[in-house]
């Protein structure tokens, strides 16, 4: 085999008192796609990072082509050709697209920018990786995933040897991976070192030539990503046997507790109607872009939106989000940097903003806020120090104190907008069980997700959104992928109409 | 919290305080006196009561320049009811609580009104204040016809002991200041209304997200800085018994300084009261040392208030990226 291009040897790494590496070893090949994967929390993000020049290690040593090296600034890293794509967005949001892709090596003519060279070759990128987005658009404006791509074409622009990324897919729709993936392949012919992560491990069987899997901070195995079936990457990484992804379905649910029709949200959707029931899980499916999150934004005073929308049989008006919560209705948001959590503030702020007023009887009662947050913890497993703030949870973390803190405020009616993205496996499961256990507990829940699987394992009936209305609904066996996938695409059932 | 590393932006304010008295009390030996301490205390008060307001508008990630135009047009305001009602109230307490409800009222509706552009309307809080600071200046200006309002000589003095009387031998603005303080470290600390402004300023959208009603509460921070204001300038007017246009220069920036100093930070989302208390101590103590002493000419003054201004910044920004 050729000799790694890119190593950990050893390698450990400690926050303040708290070691979250123990003695990583990890060789990147030319040529070769390596998977890192791992629950929420291993320490994946952190061995990349160090990989990567971004932090250095406690102890241990970063090995380039095979000699021991320390990299004084990513800037260095990045001149011996190692590019990383962080897990969370690294844009500056009020730049465009192509300033982004080429900030801090501009072409330049003279003394001036060469900026129809810069649009040009930015154009060049995007179009390899079948994204059509302007270049000069500013980045604040972009979707999830066009601000993934810029991210991906920003790499690509660098002469890479070692390309590390952390997370890519996890705000891309499938057929935007499988263009990522295409790229990927193209760099491995090249004899690029592809280092990445992802909780979905089907992608991680598609691609991945090598294999790492790391529990609580130190690698369990590693190998040839030949030797592990998805089920068995699944039971290595959570340390138990893996089964049953999905709960069983519910007892038919109770009565209507929300009717929604003819809902507008001006330059989102359209014309949206549907109810939901006690007991039941609603699961709203559609391309990125169809409208599914600015629709239930709407609904729950986020955004204006207008329409009737009844709440147990009441008919109501909502133009602020804590008139909803006061109707016992909540959204629970799939940004959970930006519109989520605070992340200069610790968990327990965090926790409690939500559903501050039950613990505060003319003052905060912080003992309260503390026990809830020992409950919370326990209940959804979050791990990770209580000293330091949120932003430097691991993602799969963050989400899980998201979702604890919608929870603490016991919403009677909750729309959880990509319940999942960047979880686990062994939490995604947890997850799937506690929304189910909600939902059996008489709660009424909409799961807005763009992944299939997820709609279809857990939602009893399943509405299809396309370019901003409803294209159908979808209830029990129906379900079936072909079927959401031709709904939400606008493709015809041909066959099943003629028979 | 439980960290054992001490932290700059804790102990740096303290610190720069203690090295304070210390150097003046070895520079001066009346620097310690009851008089003295007293006298610092109580000229502390009207920057340190508005800069109570200051920290709750700051930490909610907003500004307000207007303070101190305010302060002039509402002690010039209040001036002025009250010589014109005095042919009918005569001097005594009617006439003393009829000023001191017009400063409220004014002051709550100069509060409103910065509020209800900035928070409802959306504009940008600096613009919107460095405007109102313009017009309450011209107001004052134009209502003291270019010189000084002065209350009625009578009226004056039976109005003085609100400055320079009080309680146990501490005047009334030193107790109304210490009442503020209190109040004010609770609130921050431990009241809901506290939490959702350092929630506001970290990032109004997730305190959106999370159902705060983030306009209400941005207004109220102005609302209460304006009350402020007017409390600041009930204590202030019967100390010299005038307005003029020069009345309350400057005390923006002297109540934004001391919120900095204190640690609170200028882009928002966290705040500590009982940091700008001691960062109104730091800036009044500096004053007060130079002249007692003549090591330094007090025309200085500034420039050292300047350079603390920027030291404590930079010690902030030491710690923040050390964490
Ligand atoms: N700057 C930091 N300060 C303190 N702790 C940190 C810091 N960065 C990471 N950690 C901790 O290190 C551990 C590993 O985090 P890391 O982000 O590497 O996990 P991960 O495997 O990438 O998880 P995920 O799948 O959720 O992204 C976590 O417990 C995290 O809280
Ligand atoms: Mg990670």
């Amino acid at each position: 085999m050729s000799e790694p291009v890119l190593a950990l040897d050893g390698v450990s790494r400690s926050f303040g008192p708290i070691e979250v590496l123990h003695g990583v070893s990890l060789a990147l090949r030319p040529g070769r796609v390596h998977a890192l994967i791992g629950e929420n929390g291993a320490g994946k993000s952190t061995a990349m990072k160090i990989l990567a020049g971004y932090q250095p290690p406690t102890s241990g040593t970063v090995r380039l082509d095979g000699a021991p090296t320390a990299f004084a600034s990513i800037g260095e890293a990045e001149a011996r050709g190692i590019s990383m794509i962080h897990q969370e967005f690294n844009l500056a949001e009020q730049l465009t697209v192509e300033q982004n892709i080429f900030l801090g090596r501009e072409l330049k003519r003279g003394l001036l920018l060469d900026k129809p060279a810069m649009r040009a070759r930015t154009r060049e990128l995007l179009d390899l990786l079948d994204c059509h987005v302007a270049t000069d658009r500013k980045v604040s404006g972009l979707s999830n995933s066009d601000k993934q791509m810029t991210e991906i074409a920003k790499a690509l622009l660098r002469e890479t040897r070692v390309l590390i990324m952390d997370e890519p897919t996890a705000v891309l729709t499938s057929a935007e991976t499988a263009v990522l993936m295409r790229q990927v392949r193209a760099l491995r012919e090249r004899g690029a070192a592809i280092l990445f992560t992802s909780h979905k491990l089907d992608e991680v069987k598609g691609i991945a030539d090598d294999l790492t899997i790391m529990r609580d901070g130190a690698v369990v195995w590693s190998g040839d990503a030949s030797e592990k079936d998805e089920h068995a990457m699944a039971s290595a990484m959570v340390g138990r046997e893996m089964r049953d992804l999905y709960p069983a379905k519910g007892p038919a649910p109770g009565e209507v507790v929300l009717e929604v029709s003819g809902l507008n949200v001006p330059g989102h959707a359209e014309d949206i109607s549907f109810t939901l029931r006690r007991g039941e899980i609603l699961g709203v499916a559609g391309l990125i872009g169809s409208g599914r999150t600015e629709t239930f934004e709407g609904l729950c005073g986020l955004r204006a939106a207008t329409g009737e929308v009844r709440v147990k049989g009441r008919p109501v008006t909502i133009r602020h989000p804590w008139e909803a919560l006061d109707l016992g209705l909540c959204y629970l948001t799939e940004d959970r940097k930006t519109r989520g959590l605070l992340l200069r503030k610790g968990m327990r702020e965090n926790l409690t903003l939500q559903a501050l007023d039950r613990f505060t009887h003319g003052l905060i009662d912080t003992t309260a806020e503390e026990a809830a947050l020992d409950k919370a913890v326990r209940e959804f497993d979050i791990r990770g120090s209580r000293a330091v703030r949120v932003g430097n949870l691991s993602g799969g973390n963050q989400q899980k104190l998201l979702f604890a803190k919608t929870m603490l405020s016991e919403p009677e009616i909750v729309v959880i907008d990509e319940p999942t993205r960047g979880v686990d496996i062994g939490t995604k499961q947890q997850m799937y069980g506690f929304i189910r256990g909600l939902a059996t507990e008489g709660r009424a829940i909409v799961v807005i997700s763009s992944e299939m699987q997820e709609v279809i394992g857990l939602a009893d009936r399943v509405l299809v959104m396309r370019r901003g209305r409803v294209a159908g609904e979808l209830a029990g066996a129906a379900a079936s992928e072909d079927a959401i996938v031709r709904l939400a695409m606008g493709v015809l059932p041909a066959e099943e109409t003629v028979a | 919290m439980k960290s054992p590393k001490i932290q700059m932006s804790v102990v740096g304010p303290v610190l720069a305080l203690v090295v304070l008295l210390v150097l003046g009390a070895s520079l001066n030996p009346s620097f310690l006196a009851w008089d003295n301490v007293t006298n610092v205390l109580a000229r502390s008060a009207f920057i340190g009561i508005i800069a109570v307001g200051m920290t709750f508008v700051i930490t909610a990630g907003g500004l307000d320049l207007s303070v101190g135009s305010m302060a002039a047009f509402i002690a010039g305001l209040m001036i002025l009811v009250m010589n014109s009602a005095l042919p009918s109230l005569g001097v005594g307490i009617p006439i003393v609580l009829l000023g001191m409800a017009v400063a409220l009222a004014a002051g709550l509706v100069a509060g409103c009104l910065n509020g209800i552009l900035i928070s409802r309307l959306g504009i940008e809080a600096f613009i919107v204040t460095l405007g109102s600071m313009g017009i309450y200046r011209s107001l004052v200006t134009w209502l003291a016809d270019g010189g000084t309002l002065s209350l009625d000589f009578g009226l004056r003095t039976f109005y003085q002991p609100v400055y320079y009387g009080g309680l146990f031998g501490v005047s009334w603005p030193i107790i109304v200041f210490a009442l503020v303080v209190i109040v004010g470290e609770i609130a921050m600390r431990s009241t809901a209304f506290g939490r959702h402004c350092a929630a506001i300023g970290s990032n109004d959208q997730v305190a959106k997200y999370s159902s705060v009603k983030v306009a209400r509460v941005r207004l109220t921070t102005y609302v209460v800085l304006g009350l402020l204001v007017g409390v600041a300038t009930i204590l202030y007017v019967p100390r010299l018994g005038s307005a003029s246009p020069a009345t309350g220069l400057l005390w923006e920036l002297e109540a934004i300084a001391a919120v900095i100093i204190g640690g609170t930070m200028l882009r928002g989302g966290f705040g500590r009261v009982w940091g700008t208390v001691i960062g109104v101590l730091i800036l009044s103590l500096i004053g007060n040392i130079l002249n007692l002493t003549d090591l330094v000419s007090p025309y200085l003054n500034g420039a050292i208030q300047g350079a603390i201004i920027v030291l404590a910044v930079i010690l902030q920004r030491d710690t923040r990226q050390g964490q």
